[in-house]
Order: C-alpha cells, then sequence, then structure tokens
C-alpha cells in the first residue's frame, strides 16, 4: 500500500507539474512535449487503479497519434519563442478581461463537476450499471458499450466521420498542372502497344510524336 | 525490507530478459548484413570472430569510443532525449512477450494493446531527432517518417483487431493458446502479409526506409547524430524490428506453440519455437531488404491509406461475420 501511496502521489505530482509546464514555457514545442507527459502520467494512474484498458487506449489515441499531429502543426508553423516581451505584456493586459471569464468558466464548470461525482446518487438516474469484478474491464466495458449504449456509440462515432469528412473538404484542392500517377494504365501497358521498331533513315532521323 | 526484496527479484528478471535481447539484437544486425550481401553474390561482414558473428560488438566498441558532437544550434535536451527514447521505447515492448506459457514478465491483461501503444510511441524518437537537430535533413526525414508510422498505425491497428476478433482476449498468452487448433496465418493469411508489409513500414525498412533515404535526405532524421547516441538510434531500431517480429509470431505464427502436436516436435520448449518463428520473419525481412527498391512518398501514403486501410476494414467486417453466422465467435463469461 505505501508504494501504491507511493507511486500516486509520483505520477500526480508529475502531471500536475507538466500540465503547468504547458500553459508555462515559452517554448510552444516544448508544452507540446509537457502536454504528452501529462498523457502518459494519466494514463499511468489510470493503470493504477485498474482500469488498464482506458489506459493503455490513452497512451494509444493521445499520445500515439493525437499529439504527434500537435507536435507536427507546432513544429512546421514554427512558433518557437515570443521574443518581444514588451508586446506579450501588453498583449497580456488587454486579454485580461477575457481571459478572467474564461477562467471563471471553467472554475464554475470543475465545481459543478466535482459536485456532480459527490451527490451521483441525487441527481443521475443511470447509475445502475452492475460492475462485475469476476471479468477484466475491458470486457466489463465492452459489455455496456455495445448493449446499452450502443446508439450514443454510433452517434458519437458518426459525428467524427462527419467531422474528419468536413476537415477534408475544407483544404481538399484540386490542384491542376499535377501530374498524377495512373497506377492501371501503367500496369496495363502492354509491349505492342508501347514499343514500335523504326527503320531510322540515314541523315533524317526519327520524329517522335508523344 | 520486503520493497527491496521484489525490487532486486524485479531487477533480476528484467535483466534476464534485456541482455538476451541486446545480444540477439547484435547478433540479428550481422545476419541482416550477411544476408543482404549473399543475395547481392557479396561476402559480407566475415573476419571479427567466427563466420564475422563479433562484427557488431567491435562496431559497437568502435561507436563508443567516437566522439559525441552535438551541433552548436541543436536544441541539446531533446537532442541527447530522442535516442535514448527510442531504444528504451524499443525494449520496454519485451515486457510483455511470453516466451513459454509461463516464461513472461508481465503477463497483463492487455498486452496486445500495451505492445501496440509503444510502437505507436516509437515515433517521438524519431520526430525528437529530426526537430532537434535544427537543420532541414533531418527535419524532413522526421515529418516524412511521423506521417508514415501514424498511416502504417491504422493499418496495423486493423489487423490486431481481425485477429481479437478470433481470440476474444487482449492477453498475448491467450492469443497463443487460442492458436492450438490452427494457426491464424491460414484463416488470416491476407492479414498477414499486410501486417508484413506494414510492419516494414513501421519499423522504416526497406523499401519504406524514406525517414533516412540517403540520396536524398543524407541520412534522414540521424543526419547529426554521432557515436554512442547514433549507435543508439541503430540498436532501438533493430530491437524494434525483432519487437514487431516477435508480435508477427504471436499474432499469426502461434507464438511459442510448436508446429505438430507429436512427439519429437512437443518435447522442445516453448521459446525455441517463438525463436525460429521471430528469426523466419526477420530473414523474410532482410531479403525483402535487399530485393526491393524502394518507395515513393506518394506511392507509400497511396499503400497505406487506399490499398492496406479498405481492405483490412472489409476483410474485418468478412471475418467477423463469418463468425457470428457460423457461431464461432470466442465465448466470454459473464
Amino acid at each position: 500500500m505505501l508504494a501504491h501511496t507511493f507511486f500516486f502521489y509520483f505520477f500526480s505530482g508529475i502531471a500536475i507539474l507538466s500540465s503547468l509546464m504547458v500553459t508555462l514555457s515559452r517554448n510552444t514545442v516544448y508544452s507540446v512535449f509537457f502536454l504528452i507527459l501529462v498523457f502518459v502520467s494519466i494514463s499511468i494512474l489510470f493503470i493504477m487503479i485498474g482500469a488498464e484498458f482506458l489506459g493503455m487506449i490513452m497512451l494509444i489515441v493521445y499520445v500515439g497519434a493525437v499529439a504527434v499531429l500537435f507536435l507536427f502543426v507546432v513544429m512546421m508553423l514554427n512558433v518557437t519563442e515570443i521574443v518581444n516581451k514588451k508586446n506579450l505584456k501588453k498583449k497580456i493586459i488587454n486579454y485580461r478581461s477575457v481571459a478572467s471569464l474564461v477562467g471563471l468558466i471553467i472554475l464554475l464548470e470543475m465545481l459543478i463537476v466535482v459536485s456532480g461525482w459527490k451527490y451521483k446518487e441525487t441527481f443521475s438516474v443511470f447509475s445502475s450499471i452492475n460492475i462485475n469484478s469476476e471479468i477484466s474491464n475491458t470486457h466489463a466495458i465492452g459489455n455496456v458499450l455495445y448493449t446499452d449504449y450502443i446508439l450514443l456509440f454510433q452517434i458519437s462515432g458518426m459525428i467524427l466521420l462527419v467531422a474528419m469528412i468536413g476537415a477534408i473538404t475544407l483544404t481538399f484542392k484540386k490542384k491542376e498542372n499535377v501530374k498524377r500517377q495512373k497506377y492501371f494504365e501503367q500496369i496495363n501497358r502492354e509491349k505492342d502497344s508501347s514499343i514500335s521498331l523504326v527503320e531510322v533513315e540515314s541523315d533524317k532521323g526519327v520524329k517522335l510524336n508523344d | 525490507m520486503i520493497y527491496l526484496n521484489i525490487f532486486l527479484s524485479e531487477i533480476y528478471k528484467i535483466l534476464f530478459l534485456l541482455i538476451p535481447v541486446l545480444v540477439s539484437v547484435a547478433l540479428i544486425v550481422w545476419l541482416d548484413r550477411r544476408i543482404w550481401a549473399f543475395v547481392q553474390k557479396r561476402k559480407g561482414p566475415n573476419v571479427v570472430g567466427p563466420l564475422g558473428l563479433f562484427q557488431t560488438l567491435s562496431d559497437a566498441l568502435k561507436y563508443v569510443f567516437k566522439e559525441v558532437i552535438i551541433p552548436a544550434s541543436a536544441n541539446k535536451t531533446i537532442f541527447v532525449l530522442a535516442p535514448i527514447i527510442t531504444l528504451t521505447l524499443a525494449l520496454i515492448g519485451w515486457a510483455v512477450i511470453p516466451f513459454s506459457d509461463t516464461m513472461v514478465l508481465a503477463n497483463i491483461n492487455v498486452g496486445i494493446l500495451y505492445l501496440f501503444a509503444v510502437s505507436s510511441l516509437g515515433v517521438y524518437g524519431i520526430i525528437m531527432g529530426g526537430w532537434a537537430s535544427n537543420s532541414k535533413y533531418p527535419f524532413l526525414g522526421a515529418i516524412r517518417s511521423a506521417a508514415q508510422m501514424v498511416s502504417y498505425e491504422v493499418s496495423i491497428g486493423i489487423i490486431i483487431i481481425n485477429v481479437l476478433v478470433c481470440v476474444g482476449s487482449l492477453n498475448l498468452n491467450q492469443i497463443v493458446l487460442a492458436q492450438q487448433k490452427v494457426w491464424f496465418i491460414l484463416p488470416l493469411f491476407p492479414m498477414f502479409v499486410i501486417f508484413f508489409i506494414s510492419a516494414l513500414a513501421e519499423t522504416n525498412r526497406p523499401p519504406f526506409d524514406l525517414p533516412e533515404a540517403e540520396s536524398e535526405l543524407v541520412a534522414g532524421y540521424q543526419t547529426e547524430y554521432s557515436g554512442m547516441m547514433y549507435a543508439m538510434f541503430w540498436l532501438g531500431e533493430y530491437a524494434n524490428i525483432l519487437l514487431l517480429c516477435a508480435l508477427g509470431s504471436i499474432l499469426f505464427l502461434g507464438g511459442w506453440l510448436s508446429p505438430f502436436d507429436i512427439y519429437p516436435f512437443n518435447v522442445l520448449p516453448g521459446v525455441f519455437w517463438l525463436l525460429i518463428k521471430i528469426l523466419f520473419l526477420f530473414i523474410l525481412f532482410s531479403i525483402v531488404k535487399a530485393i526491393v527498391p524502394r518507395y515513393r512518398f506518394d506511392q507509400l501514403m497511396r499503400l497505406g491509406w487506399k490499398v492496406f486501410l479498405p481492405f483490412s476494414l472489409v476483410w474485418l467486417v468478412l471475418t467477423a461475420s463469418f463468425l457470428f453466422f457460423f457461431d464461432m465467435l470466442p465465448k466470454v463469461s459473464i
């Protein structure tokens, strides 16, 4: 139990410190790396409470795919360090009212989440899921996700699909004058249609027509 | 005191696993170069030690004694961290590989997800190395490899789901035991082929070694690395190849199971069979390296997204419907 407590405080400490560093570090690439550290330590916390499936999915989806794309974008944009400190201060003062409003809303939301968790029985009617401790939590999640909550599951999948198609159509540009490889034509070329033997007359050469 | 005992015994077990893995990585580098040479009618490394077996050792010693050069404009922390992350990620994956029904360091419930997560984190070593070098060739190599590894992970993931539908468990030992009647390579042969090709792309092996394509990118993300840090990239790469070979043999070739459950075969220990299968897959990997020319980047992307992904998705639907209609889905006790 002692070791468990030690590891819990160790990893949650890393998570809190690095989530602070995400916002505090000047270098945006560092921010993304600290974000990855947050994801990794939170997935370790998930594994420590026995939710190993959630922890691994967190690693695969957030760290393995989402954060890679973040990193990709931040590195490509090359917004490394904000050099002009005077400008930065001015900007912070400009945004002070908006930022404090957003902060207040987030604080309220967190309060609601915490109180909702504490008084779950009074408000929620969905707390009737039987948790069987015999089976692994992957099976348990599968059992409820694909039976009771199949509609919500499908709808969230559809939303993601629509978002993906939307992003593709927004950024897709049909470029002209681009040579594209035509795979089927290339594979279907035969010797007869592409090679011809020409008797070349001296001093005249051949005329190529493509 | 009890913690110290647990700690020491775990350390002992980990060393017992890691040292053979590192030694076999050294041998496999030699084997790779030998096979490459034999395909091209050369002799390959045959001078240091018997048959040239110690060639990798001497190479590694050479790298240790070379100077580590860190470019002046590089981001030093991340530059040093990148090869360490690559090597570590390549080695921690071995923790869940079952060498026989009892010989496994961590027999966790979600073993396959762990392996998949570790292999998908492998891209960070390359991106960090490429970005921290602060030079154009490494950066281009890193961008290429990020796109390539993320795309091929998707098809590997769907292939893994294909196998999992037949098994009904995420535990690697259960996956092996489910193949007692028939190895999954027979019913899922097209998936095995796609897995093999995706594994080539995932480990940046030729013909998909675009992140380090020497004709256009010098050495890709490794350009600025030297000495021990280069050697760590290099060891990590080969350890990763071995790890994916192990994953392939567990998913499709029956892991530590012997091919026939009759007398001369089933007395041999499971470790032996797993090693034979890993070796077989690795020899395929190096023959492919020797005989196939490098892909172009747009062809690589097309292959991943437009060929492998739809095909493995369709195959998944086919497998699932077959199992459903013939009532062969794995039973899970609720």
